[in-house]
Order: C-alpha cells, then sequence, then structure tokens
C-alpha cells in the first residue's frame, strides 16, 4: 500500500522542470558509501491484508471487553461514551497540527482554552496549562517547576506516590543538583508527623498522590500546612474522577496540582497515549511549562483564542526556556474536555459515587472471605490494596478462568510488601463480575462453574 | 522627546553596548533600555524583574523583557546589588515602550565599582553602535 | 458564534451511566467530613446533541490534511491513512492495560518488539526505545543517555554543541539536562561550518546535535567528517529525526555516525498530528549505548515476548508505562503496509516534490541557500518585505486561499524565512495550484497590498490581538 498521489508522467514533468536527469541527480551530495545497502523489511501489504493481520496480532491480547478488569494503579478501565470518539476523531481535529496558525486553528484553540477552564474548575486550581504527556512526566515537571521557583533544592515524596511517578522523577531531575528524599508510610498512608521531620529550609516542595498509589486517601490538609510552615511549594497529584466528590486541590492548599488525564475519556492503550493535567496558582503563571490558550479579540474585536505567554517556551527561550516540552496531548485533553461536558457537574458527581460504592461494596464482599485481610482502613476512592494469601501465578489463573484480568501484585512495586494485591473498581464493575472475582477469590482448587459467556459492546 | 519627561537628565546618561541606559547618582545607577532598543522589541507584554538584593556583576544578565514572539535579556551595565525595582512593570510592561528613559524605567543598583561607569557608552558613541545595527 | 460550553445550557443527567444502587446521600456520608467536596465544580451540563453539535463546529474552523494543503515547513504533514485509525481502535489495542501479565499481552509486545526492530533497520542504529511520547522527550532520553555514557566513563563534559539553524528544543533540552549550550554557526553555503565547528570541539564537549537533512532542508554532505571529529574528543552525534522524512532507504543516520538518534513518528510515520500531540519520539543507539536506554526494554525468549527491567545502567524512566502505544500501532501498521519499497517511494516522492515546488517559486522568491533540497525547502520574503508585505502576510493571506501557511520565521538565521514541505502524498496538480496561488498573492503584493496585509479576511476570525492576549492573560472561563 503506498498513499502516493504523483503519477509516472507526472515524475516526468517534475524532473524536467527542475532540470535534473533523474532522481538519483537531485540526491547526489549524499556521500556514495552510505548508499551501499537496502532496508530488510517485510514487504507492503494491502489495506486488506494489514487488517487481517493486525485483528490477528490484536486478538492475542486479553482485553478488557471480553473481561472484567480490576487492574488501575494509573490507568482504570472505565466506560467511553460514543461521543467521545465520534468527534475528537473528526479530521478536523485529528490531522491538523499545534494552532501557531491562529486564524486557522480556533477550533483547538478553543476546545484548548475550554479544556483549561474544566480543568481549573475541577481542581479549583487558577490556570491549567494545554496538558502534558502523562502524570508522570507533569509530577517530575512540577518537581522542576518547584526547584526553579524557589532555589531550594530537597524534594519529598511519600513512597505511596505510584512508584513509576517516582522513578520517572528521578529521571527527570538526575542531572540536577537536587535531593529527592522518599517519606515511609504507615496503614498506607503518610504520616504528617514523619513528615515533619524531613522538611527544612532546603526543602523546594512536598509531593503527595491522593488517592495514593494503594487507592487510599492521604492528609492533604495536614500535609500541605506543614509544607507551608517551612516556605515550600505543596505539588498535590490526584485522580481527576475522584474530584467528582472528594475535596481538590484548590481547596486544600495545593500550589501546584497534577494528575493523569487518562480516566477522562481515554481508552487504556496499553498505557499510552494520554495526557497529564498541570495547574498552578496565579503566583506561578509564568513559570508553568508547555503551551497556554488565552482568550483575546481580533482586529475587528470579535472574541478570538491564541497560544499566548509563549515567550516561556522553547521555541523562543531556547536553553533558558521553563521546559523542553514542545508538544501537549492536545487530542487526549480534547477527549477530556469532551468527556466532562457530557458528564456535567451532576454526571461528575454520580460518577464518581458509582466508582466510590462498587469499591467499597467489592471490598467488603472480599474481605468476608477467609484468608482476605485489610491492608489498610484508611479511606479510599475507587481503589484499594487487600492482604491475601496466593500464590500471584495460580491466583491469576483462577482470575482468567473467570474472565477477570487483575489485580494488580504489589509485591512487584514494593518488594517488603508479599501477599498484597491492589483491586481498581469503576463503574464498568457490575455485581456478575464482583460474583464471580469473589469466587475467584474464594476458590483457589477447581475451576469455576461454567456461566454464559461474557457480551459487552465497548469502545 | 516625545516619550515624555526626562526623568534622568538625558546629557549625563550613558549607554552599554547592550542598548540599556544609566544614570548615576553617587553610587546608585538608574537603569532602562534605550528608545531604539524598546522599537526592536516591539509590544512589551511581560517583565521578568531582578529580585531586590539580588547581586550582579557587569554584563551579566539581571532580567528578562518579553514581546509575544520573542524573550530578551537584560544585562547589569555595572555591578552591584539591586536595590528597587519599578513594580509599576509589573501591571504595565508597555511603560517600556511608552516611556523608556521615565516611567519605564527597570531597576537601580548600588555599584560595587563605580570606575565601571567609564566602560560605558556616551551618548554620541551609543549612536554610533545604533547605527552599526 | 464562539459560544464557549460554559455559555450554553441544555438538559444533561449523564443518562448515559447507570443508576446508583444507594442514595446519594448515604454514599456521600460514608466519605469522611474532610475529605468531601463542599462545592461542585462549575462544569457546563448540556444535552448530548448539543455537545455533538459544539464540538463538530469547533472542527470546523479548523485547518487540516485531511481538509486543506498543509506545506508546513519541519512538520511532514502527510497523509494519515484511515486504516490505521481504525488499527488503533481495535479493542484487542486500545482496552489492554499496562499492567495487565505479559502472556495477556503477547500481540502488543510484538506490536513493540518489531517495532524497535523496524526503526534500527531503518535508521541502521543497534537497538530502540520506544517510551519517549514526542520529539523533545526523545531529545531528554538521547541527552540523558550522553551523560550517563560519560558518567560511566569517568570523563567530565559541559558543553553540548548545536547549529544555529536548529530547533529550539535542542538547546532547551540541553540546558534541562545541565549542559552549557554553544552555537556552531552555518556556512554562506547553508550548512555547519565545519571550521567553527572543529575551533569549538574540545575534552568538555559532551555532544554534537544535528539535524541531517538541515533545518534549511540541505543534506550536510560533511557528515561524515563532522562526525569523526566529535567522536575524537569523545564525544557523542545526535540525530534529531524531524526530517527523516528525506532520508527512508536513501541513507541511514547510523552509517553517518551517529551515535543517537530520536525520530518522530508524528512526521515521517505517518501518526496523525492531533492538533498537537500525541506523537511519539522512539530513540534508537548504537551498539554500546544500549545499556542506558530507559527501562523497561522489550526482548524476545522462546518465542515469546517480555519486560527486561533489571538494567543497572539505565537512565531510568521517562514516562509511567512503555510509550505512547496508540500511536506506535498507527506507525507499525504504517510501515506494515509500506514495506521496503513503500517507505523508498516516500522519499523519493517528498524531495521530488520539494525540488518541483522550490524550482517553480524561486521566480518570484529569494532562495538563500540554492542547489537542490531534500524534502523541504527555506525562501527569504526579503524582496516582498521591501515592498512593505513580510512573510507573515504572505503566510494569512495564504490562508484566505485555502492553504495552511509555511513554516515563518523559522529557521532564525534565514531572513523574512518561509519553510516549506510539500510531503510525498500531495500531488502534482496541488503543487501547481500552491504555485498559482502564490504568485496571485504576488501579483496582490505587486498592485494591492493592503489586500495582503488584511488577511486573513475568510477565516473565523482575522488578525489575533496577540499583544493584548500576552499583557492581559485570560487563560480559562469565570463567570
Amino acid at each position: 500500500m503506498q498513499y502516493i498521489s504523483n503519477t509516472e508522467q507526472d515524475k516526468k514533468e517534475m524532473l524536467g522542470a527542475i532540470g535534473a536527469g533523474s532522481f538519483e541527480a537531485l540526491i547526489a551530495k549524499v556521500p556514495r558509501a552510505l548508499r551501499n545497502f537496502k532496508l530488510g523489511l517485510p514487504a507492503g501489504l494491502s489495506e486488506l491484508e494489514l487488517m487481517r493481520e493486525l485483528e490477528g496480532l490484536s486478538r492475542q491480547n486479553k482485553h478488557s471487553n471480553d473481561y472484567a478488569s480490576y487492574l488501575g494503579g494509573g490507568n482504570y478501565d472505565h466506560f467511553i461514551p460514543a461521543v467521545v470518539n465520534a468527534l475528537a476523531h473528526r479530521g478536523e481535529f485529528i490531522t491538523s497540527y499545534t494552532p501557531y496558525q491562529g486564524e486557522a486553528s480556533q477550533g483547538t484553540l478553543q476546545s484548548i482554552y475550554e479544556y483549561q477552564s474544566l480543568i481549573c474548575e475541577l481542581t479549583a486550581m487558577d490556570v491549567s496549562n494545554a496538558s502534558m504527556y502523562d502524570g508522570a512526566s507533569s509530577l517530575a515537571e512540577a518537581a522542576l517547576l518547584a526547584l526553579r521557583a524557589t532555589g531550594r533544592r530537597r524534594i519529598l515524596v511519600p513512597a505511596t506516590t505510584h512508584p513509576e511517578y517516582r522513578q520517572v522523577m528521578r529521571t527527570y531531575l538526575s542531572c540536577l543538583d537536587a535531593e529527592i528524599i522518599e517519606l515511609p508510610f504507615s496503614n498506607g498512608a503518610t504520616d504528617p508527623g514523619v513528615l515533619k521531620k524531613f522538611l527544612n529550609a532546603d526543602t523546594a516542595a512536598v509531593v503527595a498522590q491522593s488517592p495514593n498509589f494503594f487507592g487510599v486517601l492521604e492528609d492533604m490538609r495536614s500535609i500541605s500546612d506543614l509544607c507551608h510552615n517551612a516556605g515550600a511549594l505543596f505539588i498535590a497529584s490526584v485522580n481527576p474522577i475522584s474530584l467528582g466528590i472528594l475535596e481538590p486541590p484548590g481547596e486544600y492548599g495545593a500550589d501546584i496540582a497534577v494528575g493523569e488525564g487518562q480516566p477522562l475519556g481515554n481508552p487504556l492503550s496499553f498505557g499510552g497515549p494520554h495526557f497529564g493535567f498541570f495547574t498552578v496558582k496565579e503566583a506561578l503563571l509564568r513559570k508553568i511549562p508547555g503551551r497556554i490558550a488565552g482568550l483575546t479579540v481580533d482586529r475587528t474585536g470579535r472574541r478570538a483564542f491564541v497560544l499566548t505567554l509563549q515567550a516561556r517556551e522553547q521555541h523562543i527561550r531556547r536553553e533558558k526556556a521553563t521546559s523542553n516540552i514542545c508538544t501537549n496531548h492536545s487530542l487526549c485533553a480534547l477527549k477530556g474536555a469532551i468527556y466532562l461536558t457530557l458528564l456535567g457537574r451532576e454526571g461528575l458527581k454520580k460518577l464518581a459515587l458509582l466508582n466510590f460504592q462498587n469499591a467499597h461494596r467489592a471490598r467488603e464482599r472480599l474481605l468476608k472471605i477467609k484468608g482476605v485481610r485489610v491492608f489498610s482502613d484508611g479511606p479510599f476512592f475507587n481503589e484499594f490494596a487487600l492482604h491475601i494469601k496466593k500464590n500471584p501465578a495460580a491466583f491469576r489463573a483462577d482470575l482468567l478462568r473467570e474472565k477477570i484480568l487483575g489485580p494488580l501484585t504489589l509485591s512487584e512495586f514494593y518488594p517488603d510488601l508479599p501477599d498484597g494485591f491492589l483491586f481498581a473498581v469503576t463503574e464498568n464493575r457490575t455485581r456478575w463480575d464482583e460474583d464471580r472475582l469473589t469466587r475467584a477469590v474464594g476458590e483457589t482448587a477447581g475451576p469455576a462453574a461454567k456461566k454464559e459467556p461474557r457480551v459487552r459492546a465497548h469502545f | 522627546m516625545e516619550n515624555g519627561e526626562w526623568r534622568v537628565d538625558a546629557s549625563k546618561l550613558k549607554y552599554a553596548q547592550t542598548h540599556e541606559w544609566v544614570s548615576l547618582k553617587g553610587n546608585v545607577a538608574t537603569v532602562g533600555i534605550s528608545d531604539h532598543a524598546q522599537k526592536e522589541i516591539s509590544d512589551v507584554v511581560f517583565v521578568e524583574l531582578p529580585a531586590p538584593g539580588r547581586v550582579l556583576k557587569q554584563k551579566e544578565s539581571a532580567m528578562v523583557i518579553e514581546s509575544v514572539k520573542a524573550a530578551f535579556d537584560i544585562y547589569a551595565p555595572m555591578s552591584g546589588k539591586i536595590t528597587r525595582v519599578n513594580e509599576k512593570l509589573k501591571d504595565k510592561p508597555e511603560l517600556v515602550n511608552r516611556s523608556p528613559y521615565a516611567d519605564g524605567w527597570l531597576f537601580e543598583i548600588e555599584c560595587s565599582n563605580v570606575k565601571e561607569w567609564d566602560s560605558l557608552l556616551a551618548g554620541d558613541a551609543y549612536e554610533a553602535v545604533k547605527s552599526a545595527h | 458564534m464562539s459560544e464557549l460550553i460554559f455559555e450554553k445550557h441544555s438538559r444533561n443527567d449523564a443518562s448515559w451511566l447507570p443508576s446508583l444502587e444507594m442514595p446519594e446521600a448515604a454514599l456521600l456520608g460514608q466519605i469522611p467530613q474532610t475529605h468531601r467536596r463542599k462545592m461542585a465544580p462549575a462544569i457546563p451540563s448540556l444535552s448530548e446533541l448539543d455537545v455533538v453539535r459544539h464540538f463538530t463546529n469547533l472542527s470546523k474552523k479548523n485547518f487540516s490534511v485531511d481538509s486543506h494543503f498543509y506545506p508546513l515547513g519541519s512538520c511532514t504533514m502527510k497523509y494519515n491513512p484511515k486504516s490505521l485509525d481504525a488499527i488503533a481502535g481495535l479493542a484487542g489495542f486500545s482496552q489492554i492495560h499496562p499492567y495487565q501479565d505479559e502472556a495477556d499481552a503477547q500481540g502488543a509486545l510484538r506490536v513493540l518488539f518489531e517495532m524497535q526492530a523496524f526503526l534500527s533497520e531503518i535508521t541502521g542504529m543497534a537497538e530502540f526505545t520506544l517510551q519517549p511520547a514526542a520529539g523533545a522527550h526523545g531529545e531528554l532520553c538521547g541527552l540523558l543517555i550522553v551523560g550517563a555514557y560519560h558518567r560511566s566513563k569517568k570523563e567530565k563534559k559541559t558543553k553540548v554543541l548545536i547549529p544555529d539553524s536548529a530547533h529550539g528544543t535542542n538547546p532547551a533540552t540541553a540546558a534541562l539536562c545541565g549542559y552549557e549550550v554553544v552555537q556552531v554557526r552555518t556556512s554562506a553555503k547553508g550548512h555547519v561550518d565545519v571550521a567553527d565547528l572543529k575551533a569549538k570541539l574540545g575534552d568538555d564537549v559532551a555532544c554534537f546535535m544535528m539535524t541531517n537533512p538541515n533545518t534549511l532542508g540541505l543534506f550536510e554532505e560533511d557528515i561524515l567528517e563532522i562526525a569523526r571529529a566529535v567522536h575524537a574528543v569523545d564525544g557523542l552525534v545526535y540525530y534529531d529525526g524531524a526530517n527523516m522524512n528525506a532520508l527512508l532507504g536513501i541513507c541511514r543516520p547510523g552509517d553517518m555516525g551517529f551515535d543517537i538518534v530520536h525520530l518522530n513518528l508524528h512526521k515521517t510515520f505517518a501518526v496523525p498530528h492531533g492538533s498537537g500531540g500525541p506523537g511519539s519520539g522512539p530513540v534508537g543507539v548504537r551498539k554500546e549505548l544500549i545499556g542506558f536506554l530507559p527501562s523497561p526494554r522489550i526482548l524476545k525468549k522462546d518465542g515469546g515476548f517480555f519486560f527486561e527491567k533489571n538494567a543497572p545502567q539505565s537512565i531510568g524512566k521517562l514516562r509511567s508505562f512503555y510509550g505512547n502505544f496508540g500511536a506506535i500501532i498507527r506507525s507499525y501498521a504504517y510501515i506494515r503496509a509500506l514495506g521496503r519499497e513503500g517507505l523508498e517511494a516516500v522519499s523519493e516522492n517528498a524531495i521530488l516534490n520539494a525540488n518541483y515546488l522550490k524550482t517553480r517559486l524561486k521566480e518570484i522568491f529569494d532562495v538563500p541557500y540554492d542547489g537542490f533540497c531534500m524534502h523541504e525547502f527555506v525562501l527569504s520574503a526579503r524582496r516582498q518585505k521591501m515592498k512593505g508585505v513580510k512573510a507573515l502576510d504572505i503566510a494569512k493571506r495564504l490562508l484566505d486561499y485555502g492553504v495552511h501557511a509555511p513554516t515563518v520565521y523559522f529557521p532564525l538565521i534565514v531572513e523574512e524565512a518561509m519553510m516549506i514541505e510539500p510531503t510525498e502524498t500531495e500531488s502534482k496538480e496541488t503543487l501547481d495550484e500552491f504555485v498559482r496561488v502564490l504568485f496571485q498573492i504576488q501579483k496582490e503584493i505587486d498592485e494591492e497590498p493592503q489586500k495582503v496585509l488584511d488577511a486573513p479576511s475568510t477565516t473565523p476570525v482575522s488578525r489575533i490581538d496577540e499583544v493584548r492576549a500576552a499583557r492581559e492573560p485570560n487563560l480559562r472561563f469565570r463567570r
């Protein structure tokens, strides 16, 4: 399959107009020594063959249309209404470039402005950028901002923060003169008393994630107060859907609030692409990384949108930019904006409560099973950890038989937490899923009773 | 001068190669950018002022002036400590365009080496630098 | 009307969600008071139809590849085959969780593994990581590898050399990684000034970052000598793959002596730009640097694919999970669809189209650096500027003729730069129409320049007041 529009006749005419005898003449400057190879790649395929081949590959993956997924840890199996892709995948959105030519990109620019407004409302923060790559890189950029803004060098981060986010932050800060200190946890959450011991005059920021990696809600208000008493910035990492019912970062004093946007209308896609949201309080406006759209007027005074505050960015400040980031994840953020609008204020609360309800019900049922123990009795949203004495591989086989994916094995992230399993329960999980889950947890031996195959429309 | 009243005595101004003007009283230098520089920058949209108390060496980057499509470093024309900045510019960056020698001044610096004054360009020498551009 | 979603009102009960099983108040009562949200966010509530209409109407205010010729230099705005979107949307690709067991995602792992191999083959590198989310993210990955390499050899390096024609992300990334940036001049012929480069090379130089063809669209013919010179001080040569669309099947960065390469799948490999992302910025390295690649790597053993997480020398993780899989799968399918011959045809037609346009446009525009170009070229509107019309005005006037503007004012070393990249997917007919439009605009510049200065007049808004946007930032709706 090739997507070339020129005919052989066109090519001949073009070479003639150029005054080149052959295509080779155009690339004569490429040294001969570099030309002695042939690409070793498979032969091309027609679209029909391509679809057949790729559909085959896709069937080698177990997916959450066929399986009930209890996997979380940053990405969640939420229902995505058909409208989201029908709109976001319109050619005018999906095949346009970054809106540098404002007059030719009002659609994208207005949708970014609306996205920023929605995210500010959701987080109760003052300013949002146009989005980042993901939750992890947003958190790393937030730490960079804090180091820059305070001139201090210590970052405190609880070990309850997503392990991959902590790794990414370490990578981003590895070239700087910065010190990252990880705080221990008890009962699945950070003890503000412990935090206090590590705060000093050189602390640039305290990071905290809530719900944290174990699903437990952190005492964000106390952490925030302690942090501010030390003159440090408070960086909150939050689950956007939880904000339908949980106190938003702006209310408990976060200076920077970030998070993973996947739950807002983006499919799992094996971990990406999704988007990270990035918000700050007004005082940090000029230090925010990435693109921002603003509202202004055109020459005739009409409302117009444009990328603004660009002098912070790499294409202008070059080595003095606030970040090296060039792109945002516009299309993913657009899906987020459409999704939030489809939810509306009441819908968001309802969705959050559905998650809350299903997760709490599932946990209660699981805890009734012998051998299942509490991991933390702290408050949680839609994800929780439990101690279950099981061999992870055998457990997985039991679950697969019941057409279930997950839970997450905590020891993969915390080697000193054996028997820990992390369950995420969204609005997508039914009582019937729960029946099979409790059966798989309860009955380690023997195949489960066969039931009707799982059928669910899901796009 | 079209840019309103002189805050400083024009005949006593000196200039850096990088288009900052300096007025010296005792060991306190007031700094701004020249009319020529503000025209080159075009519409100033944001001024990132130095923190008072900051100690700078001559020719070190002191602050940044932003236009829509560019950011310009402003250098300390003399070494010393920042004692005052023009707070008005935070809300009205356009003063740099409208009144580069008066309301659009940038910062004051307490000079640690007044002899550096001699290394700056007098008005006519600065005119020559401008036309060379 | 540019009415905001916040300014519309209609019935919304989110009926696409099932009902709660317990009364709302009972559930809310279970949340500790200290954690509960007190004030609901002011998110608009609209009916499904109103949402559909709002965003559909917004989309119509965009130029896009699907609707307009989009010769935006350096961005490779080629046609994005629709089959790729369909493939990325297959449930077996879009509904898989990053933490499901390797055994339950063998199809996805195979795609990633084979993609690493395809990109290695295309670029002549030893190994690839697919983790970086974008070109700039790839640069960050690459420069962290540079740092790790020199640290492993106990060498202290402080400088990164970058041509003055480079993309802004190059110096921004180098600075983020703690390096001092030193600019290398462009010669009168539009190439890296090798003498200037050599004068700036020393034991403190960690890396030379460059594109080839460079941002002027010219092939750096001294590349072998450049790589040798940088290697002589144990510096690494970094390839910014923004312009890889010119080289498919023609030559390979690995053979030129580049040590680290990033590619932009959203440019060369047909991932749609999505109004500014997501893209994907895989990074390839030569053999000696494999150990520094981000973790995890995807390897194959006994016919199965798995994540290798044990990587003591790795620079670490650059993002959560494994990369923008939804973008990677599109490029994987693209490479499978095109095969070797199809990829060769990409660069051949991209180069042909660019040279044809350049030849035709030479008549009215100055060409600061002449000679055959690769996949793109840079014109200067300095002649037009003397008549009071700038590159920006021409760019805006093109919009009135239904053509997206070229990249203007980049690279920075060209006065009134207009950077044009037609890509391989456009037909001669489209290019001829573009030429006709530019000649028409030239006529307007000569006869009625005000028309050009007032442009655009047919777009949803006329020229935008960017000064006001920056002086009085309004970045969100407030009631």
